[in-house]
C-alpha cells in the first residue's frame, strides 16, 4: 500500500499521536477513581464504626465526583479497547495470542466487577443494608486495583517481553503465562503506577480541602477531616514513592538501558563517572545536551551506587532504535519534579501538624491548592517517560512501532483524530467543570448524595433518601 | 482436530453468547436513548433514564468482552475487521461516549442549553453506536476483502444497502427492547404509550427481519445453499416458523397485556432466534467466505488459559449481575428524587 499524508503526518505518526492523545486522556480518569474508590470504602468503613457523621459527608460528597470521573473513564477505556484493533492491527494480530488473554481477564475479573456494584454502591445504600453497601464498595475499589495490574502486566511484557516464541506467522505464542504475566519489570511498575494513583487522589481531596480551609471553613469538620486524611497518604506515601520511583527506574537500566540514557539525557558514553544531568536542552541531532547544568560523578552514583561507574551513553545504540530524547528527558524531570515538590508539602504538613498549625497555616494550604492537580501531571509525566522511552519498538526488542500499525490511509487516521480530539475536549471539559462545580462547594451536614438530588435514582420503594430519612425495614413494599 | 474437544467451536460460541448478552442487555438502555425524542417532557425522560441509570454500566461491559474476546480468541479476524469497519467503530466508540457521559452530565445541567445538549447527546449517541452496530453486522455478511493476513478494501467498502438495512434494523429492534423494557420499569401513561409504540416497532422490527432474511442468501452462493437446498432446508425451516409463532405471542401479549415481562421475554427469544439464524449463514466463517474460526483461532495454548478463567468467573460474573438487577427491580417512581 503507497504512503498518504494528512497534514504532512503518515498514518504511523498519525496512529501514535491518536493513541498517545486518547490514552493520555484515560489514564487520567483511573489514575483519579483507583485512589478515590478505596478512599471512599476507607471512608464509609470509617461511618459504620465510629457512626460519626462526618464521614458519611465526605462519602457522599467524594461519591458524586467519584461517579462523574467513573463514567467518563468507562467511555474512554471503551474506545481504547478498540484502539488496537482500528489503528494497530499488525500489532493485534501477532501480540494477540499473549496480550488477548490478559486483557480478557482485565474484563472478567475487573471490569465486570466494578460496573456489577457501582449501581449498589451509589444508589444502593439503603437497599441492600450496611454490610452488603460496604461489600460493594470495596469490590468497586478491589475492581480498579485489578484492572490496573491486568492492564500493566499487558503494558510491562510490551517493555519487557518473555514467556514467548515466534511462530511462522510472525505471532508471539506464549510459552508460559507465570513468565508472561511477571515479567521483570512488571512488580516495580505496578508498585509505582498504583502508589501514583494513591498519590493523586490524595493531592486532589487535599487541594479541595485546603480551598475550603482558605475560604475559611476552619471548623467544618469534613473540611478538616478530608485535609488531614490527605495530608496524612501525602506524608506517608511521597517518600515511598520517590523509593518505588528510584527502583523502577534501575530495574530500566537494568532491561531497558536505552530508556534511562534518554531520561538522564546521556548522548556520550562516560567510562569514568558519568554526571547527573539536572537541566538543559537535548539536541538530538547534534547529539548533545545544550546549556547543561550538571553535577559531576553523580548520575554514577544513583544509578550505580559507585561514582566512577562506567555508563553507555546513546552513541552506544544505532541512530534509528534512539527514542525521541528532548520528550523523555523533560516528561522525566517534570516527574521528579513534583514527586518532591509532594515530599515537600507532606512534610510541611507533619511541621504544621506536630504544632497544632495544620488548619491554620494559609500558606501550606495555598501550597496544597496548587498542587492539587499536580499527581495528573505527574501521571501523564511519567506515562510519557516510560512510553516515549521505549520507541522505536512497541514489542521492546522484537517489533517497531512502524511495523505495528494497520493497512489504513492517512486521511481516514487523521480525520478521526481530530474527532477524538474535538470531542474528547468538549465532552470532557464538561465534565471537568461539572466536577470542579462540585468541588467548590464545601461537604455539609446532612450532605445528599446522588440518591437525594435531582439525579438518577432507582426503584418504586419508599426508601433511599439519604440519611436523614431513615427508613425502619429497607425492603421494598 | 487431535482430542474430541474442539476447544476453537468453544470459544466461536462463548463470543457469540457475550454478543447476544450485550445486543439484549445494552440493546434496551440504547433502545431507551433512541426513544428519548419520542416522549418529549423533562419528567417522562427523567423516568426513562432512572430505568437503566443503574445498571447500564454493566450492560456496556459486554461489549468491551465481545470486542477484547474477539481479539483475545481471533486475533486475526480482530485485526482485519476493525481496520475494514475503521469508521463505523470510531462513530460507535464516540455515541458511546456521549450517551455515557449524558448519564450524569445531564443531572448537573443547569439552564435550558445544557439541559437539550445532554438530551440530545443521550439520544445522538444511542442513534449512531446502534446504527453503527447494525452496519458492522452486515458489513460482516457481506463480506470483507483481505489479502496477506490484512484488510485488503477501499475505507467506504462497508457503505452499501445491504449495510444501511442492517443499521436501521438494528436501531428498530433496541427501540422495540427499549419499549418492552418501559411496559416493565413505569406505570401510567408512559407505560401505556411505551406498550402503544412497541406495537408499531414490533411490526417494523420484524418486517425488518423478513428483508434481511431474504436479502442475505442472496450476498453469498453459499448462504443461498445453507437455507434453501435439501436437507439443510430440513434443519433451517424450523426457524422463520418459530419467528412466525413469536411474533403471534408477542402481538397477543401486547395488545392483552396481562403481563408486564412476557412482551420482553419474547422479544428476548425473537433476537435469539435471529442470532441462531446468523449462526446458520456464517458457521463456520468468522469472515465470511474468507477465514473461518479454526484460521483467525489464537494458540492452544491462549484458548485454554482463557477457557479457565471463562468457566470459573462467567458464572460469578451472571450472579452478581442478576443481583444488580434484583436490587433494582420493580418499577420506577416518578416521584421518587425530586423533593
Amino acid at each position: 500500500m503507497e504512503v498518504t499524508t494528512f497534514l504532512g503526518l503518515d498514518a504511523v505518526m498519525l496512529a501514535r499521536m491518536q493513541f498517545a492523545f486518547t490514552v493520555s486522556f484515560h489514564f487520567l480518569f483511573p489514575a483519579f477513581t483507583i485512589g478515590l474508590a478505596s478512599y471512599l470504602a476507607v471512608l464509609n468503613a470509617m461511618y459504620l464504626r465510629s457512626g460519626n457523621d462526618a464521614y458519611l459527608q465526605l462519602f457522599k460528597y467524594w461519591l458524586k465526583i467519584f461517579a462523574i470521573t467513573f463514567a467518563m473513564g468507562v467511555v474512554s477505556g471503551i474506545v481504547m479497547a478498540y484502539q488496537f484493533g482500528t489503528n494497530w492491527a499488525v500489532f493485534s494480530d501477532k501480540a494477540g495470542p499473549v496480550i488477548g488473554p490478559l486483557m480478557a481477564y482485565e474484563v472478567l475479573t475487573a471490569f465486570f466487577l466494578e460496573a456489577g456494584f457501582l449501581g449498589i454502591m451509589i444508589f444502593g445504600r439503603d437497599k441492600v443494608g450496611p454490610g452488603l453497601h460496604m461489600f460493594a464498595c470495596v469490590m468497586v475499589a478491589l475492581g480498579t486495583a485489578i484492572s490496573a495490574t491486568w492492564i500493566l502486566s499487558v503494558n510491562s511484557w510490551m517493555q519487557t517481553p518473555q514467556g514467548f516464541e515466534i511462530n511462522e506467522n510472525g505471532q508471539f505464542i506464549p510459552l508460559s503465562w507465570l513468565e508472561v504475566i511477571f515479567t521483570p519489570s512488571f512488580p516495580y511498575r505496578l508498585a509505582h503506577t498504583l502508589t501514583a494513583a494513591y498519590l493523586t487522589t490524595a493531592f486532589i481531596v487535599g487541594g479541595v480541602g485546603a480551598l475550603h480551609l482558605l475560604r475559611g471553613e476552619r471548623d467544618n469538620h469534613g473540611v478538616r477531616t478530608m485535609f488531614s486524611m490527605a495530608m496524612w497518604m501525602a506524608a506517608i506515601v511521597a517518600p515511598i514513592q520517590i523509593f518505588l520511583g528510584d527502583q523502577h527506574g534501575l530495574n530500566t537500566l537494568k532491561h531497558q538501558p536505552v530508556k534511562v540514557m534518554a531520561m538522564e539525557g546521556h548522548f556520550e558514553s562516560h567510562p569514568d563517572g558519568a554526571p547527573l544531568i539536572l537541566f538543559g536542552i537535548p539536541d538530538q541531532e547534534a547529539g548533545e545536551v545544550k546549556y547543561a547544568v550538571q553535577i559531576p560523578k553523580l548520575s554514577s552514583l544513583i544509578l550505580k551506587h559507585d561514582l566512577n561507574a562506567p555508563l553507555d551513553g546513546l552513541d552506544s545504540v544505532p541512530d534509528e532504535l534512539e527514542p525521541p530524547v528532548a520528550v523523555v528527558f523533560w516528561a522525566f524531570r517534570i516527574m521528579v519534579g513534583i514527586g518532591f515538590l509532594m515530599l515537600g508539602v507532606g512534610v510541611w504538613s507533619l511541621i504544621a501538624r506536630y504544632r497544632h498549625r495544620l488548619y491554620d497555616d494559609h500558606w501550606l494550604h495555598r501550597a496544597a491548592l496548587i498542587m492539587g492537580p499536580s499527581g495528573l501531571i505527574a501521571v501523564l509525566a511519567g506515562w510519557f517517560t516510560t512510553e516515549v522511552g521505549r520507541q522505536p519498538y512497541t514489542v521492546y526488542g522484537h517489533l517497531l512501532t512502524q511495523e505495528s500499525s494497520s493497512p489504513l490511509e492517512a486521511q481516514a487516521v487523521g480525520i478521526s483524530l481530530l474527532a477524538f480530539i474535538v470531542i474528547y475536549s468538549s465532552v470532557f471539559g464538561a465534565g471537568i467543570v461539572y466536577m470542579l462545580k462540585l468541588m467548590n462547594k464545601s461537604p455539609h451536614p446532612g450532605e445528599r448524595g446522588l440518591d437525594a438530588e435531582p439525579g438518577p435514582i432507582r426503584t418504586a420503594s419508599p426508601i433511599a433518601v439519604g440519611a436523614d430519612r431513615k427508613h425502619p425495614n429497607g425492603k421494598r413494599n | 482436530m487431535e482430542t474430541g474437544f474442539d476447544i476453537t467451536a468453544a470459544w466461536a460460541l462463548i463470543l457469540a453468547v457475550a454478543v447476544y448478552i450485550y445486543v439484549v442487555l445494552d440493546g434496551f438502555d440504547l433502545g431507551i436513548g433512541i426513544l428519548y425524542p419520542l416522549f418529549p417532557g423533562k419528567r417522562d425522560r427523567d423516568l426513562l433514564m432512572n430505568t437503566v441509570a443503574p445498571v447500564w454500566d454493566g450492560n456496556e461491559t459486554w461489549l468491551v468482552l465481545g470486542g477484547g474476546g474477539l481479539f483475545a480468541a481471533f486475533p486475526l479476524a480482530y485485526a482485519i475487521l476493525m481496520p475494514a469497519v475503521y469508521p463505523l467503530v470510531i462513530a460507535m466508540l464516540l455515541g458511546l461516549v456521549f450517551r455515557g457521559v449524558a448519564f450524569e452530565f445531564r443531572w448537573k445541567a443547569t439552564g435550558p442549553f445544557s439541559n437539550w445538549l445532554w438530551d440530545t447527546a443521550f439520544f445522538g449517541g444511542s442513534f449512531i453506536a446502534a446504527m453503527s452496530q447494525g452496519m458492522i453486522l452486515g458489513a460482516i455478511l457481506q463480506g470483507i476483502e483481505i489479502a496477506d493476513r490484512s484488510y485488503a478494501g477501499g475505507w467506504w467498502d462497508w457503505l452499501t444497502p445491504f449495510t444501511l438495512l442492517c443499521g436501521a434494523a438494528v436501531v428498530c429492534g433496541y427501540m422495540l427492547l427499549g419499549a418492552c423494557w418501559l411496559n416493565i420499569k413505569t406505570s401510567g401513561d408512559v407505560q401505556v404509550e411505551a406498550r402503544r409504540l412497541a406495537r408499531i416497532l414490533g411490526i417494523a422490527t420484524v418486517g425488518f427481519i423478513v428483508a434481511v432474511s431474504l436479502w442475505t442468501p442472496f450476498l453469498h452462493p453459499e448462504y443461498l445453499g445453507r437455507w434453501f437446498a435439501w436437507p439443510a432446508i430440513a434443519v433451517t425451516a424450523p426457524v422463520p416458523i418459530a419467528v412466525a409463532l413469536l411474533i403471534y405471542a408477542l402481538a397477543r401479549s401486547l395488545t392483552e397485556g396481562e403481563s408486564d415481562w412476557r412482551p420482553f421475554l419474547l422479544v428476548l427469544a425473537l433476537f435469539l432466534l435471529c442470532f441462531i439464524g446468523l449462526g446458520i449463514s456464517m458457521w463456520p466463517w468468522v469472515i465470511p467466505t474468507q477465514l473461518s474460526i479454526w484460521d483467525a483461532a489464537t494458540a492452544r495454548k491462549s484458548q485454554i488459559f482463557m477457557l479457565v478463567g471463562v468457566l470459573f468467573i462467567l458464572p460469578i460474573i451472571l450472579g452478581y449481575t442478576a443481583y444488580a438487577y434484583w436490587v433494582f427491580r420493580g418499577k420506577v417512581d416518578p416521584d421518587e428524587g425530586y423533593h
